[in-house]
């Protein structure tokens, strides 16, 4: 059973309206059947502050992460993770996060990759719910636990693999970090943690395009408009482009590849989310530095 | 093997005997009793030094008072409370100890309190940061 979509103006000219709602909208259908509320942020503990009543938290690192594997969890332990937050495979899922929605999108990937239906972002997030001064609160959600079926991750459609960027050069490929670590000054974003990469810089023929600069400073995804002017007229990408987006860890072009796909339309766009982390420390790969894209080699097959 | 000071030993024994989803709510009950900066230092950003390592702002001082007992203090903002969680731990955990016993605490001291799994390890290098920073910050005050 699906909630019924938003039709806010803003979002009708996004190719997929469906993907947002609003607070407004969120304010007026909090409590409906079949409709989950998801929070998913950067701290671990802001859900415990203080959430959107109802809403259930996952948390990127310690749900869906193996614990074992540099991989995302299996259609098991997935199956189990949505079964004991209530959420059933034709729930309509709303989620929200902190910093612009950057791990709500994470999270909203994760669920494309097991194929669930009807997932939705809040447009703004938990910080603009918070600005207009809705409703939280500390209480512990109930929730009744459902039959999530178990469905296998279908990685290929959105993730791309280091192998697949080695077959990918002469395409599109989008960096969405932020300059420093574009140019190779640094391997981490400002006033982050060190997560470890031997080599700065940035994939040859990668556009510099920070993820940000789809937010607009009330946390909002920018009007169409912006977006076409930022992504196509200045990132250079046309309809049909075949589209990889990286960053360090894969979390900030989760935010992006939300951007190209569902509120500009592309198709078939994949997040490296082995990104630099993995680039940055593998052998025998070729990487640019500077402020210039530089020449894609020949693709790997 | 060093024997950890008694309340660094007390706050682990603590967190360990919780279940995983407990030990998150310790570490807010931690965050939530983060004392405010001494107005002393409120008046004075720039004694703070800044752990870049954290993924929020995050800045710490650390004292030697007249009797030669050690004092951590740390300022993080409402929004991070997993970053004031770590900040409250270590400003409990060494408050009032020697400088010696400062120096010797152990750099995992960190890991080995149960949080990797219901933090996640990466998080977790974010107070082993501000542990180096503060026996750093101690180490460059006794020897200036």
């Amino acid at each position: 059973m699906s909630a019924p979509f938003d039709t806010t103006e803003k979002f009708a000219a996004y190719a997929h309206p469906s993907k947002l709602v609003s607070t407004e909208w969120l304010a007026k259908h909090q409590g409906d059947a079949g409709l989950v509320i998801v929070e998913s942020d950067e701290d671990v503990l802001l859900y415990e502050v203080g959430h959107i009543p109802g809403s259930v938290k996952i948390d990127w690192h310690t749900d869906l992460n193996d614990t074992v594997n540099r991989d995302y969890i299996d259609g098991a332990a997935f199956a189990a993770l949505l079964s004991s937050k209530g959420i059933a495979r034709d729930s309509t899922v709303v989620i929200y996060g902190d910093k612009s929605n950057w791990w709500a999108a994470y999270a909203l990937w994760v669920f494309t990759l097991f194929g669930h239906d009807d997932v939705r972002l809040l447009d703004g997030g938990r910080e603009k719910w918070l600005a207009e001064e809705r409703e939280m609160t500390t209480d512990a959600s109930s929730t009744t636990t459902t039959d999530y079926p178990v469905v296998e991750r279908n990685d290929a459609p959105i993730r791309a693999f280091k192998d697949d960027v080695l077959a990918h050069f002469g395409k599109p490929l989008i960096d969405v970090r932020s300059p420093e670590e574009y140019s190779g000054a640094r391997t981490t974003m400002p006033a982050y943690p060190e997560e470890g990469a031997l080599r700065g810089g940035h994939i040859p023929s990668a556009v510099s395009v920070p993820w940000a600069r789809a937010a607009a400073s009330d946390s909002t995804f920018k009007p169409r408009s912006e977006l076409d002017a930022i992504y196509r007229a200045e990132a250079g990408l046309t309809d049909g482009d075949d589209v990889i987006a990286y960053c360090r860890i894969g979390e900030r072009s989760s935010h992006t590849w939300f951007v190209l796909t569902h509120l500009l339309g592309f198709e078939g766009v994949r997040n490296y989310d082995g990104s630099w982390t993995e680039w940055g420390n593998a052998v025998a790969v070729p990487i640019s530095v500077g402020t210039d894209p530089g020449v894609a080699p020949a693709p790997r097959p | 093997m060093t024997t950890l000071p008694a309340q660094l030993a007390d706050i682990q024994e603590d967190f360990l005997a919780l279940e995983q989803k407990d030990r998150l709510l310790l570490l807010l009950e931690f965050s939530n009793e983060l004392p405010e900066l001494p107005a002393r230092f409120q008046e004075h950003p720039d004694l703070l030094e800044r752990v870049v390592e954290c993924q929020s702002p995050v800045f710490i001082f650390v004292e030697v008072d007249a009797d030669s007992a050690f004092h951590l203090h740390a300022t993080a903002p409402r929004e991070s409370p997993t970053t004031r969680g770590f900040a409250s731990i270590l400003a409990q955990g060494l408050d009032g100890l020697s400088v010696e016993q400062v120096l010797a605490v152990p750099d995992d001291y960190p890991q080995s309190i149960g949080l990797s799994a219901a933090v996640s390890p990466l998080r977790l290098r974010g107070m082993s940061a501000m542990l180096g920073r503060a026996k750093r910050q101690l180490r460059e005050r006794i020897a200036g």
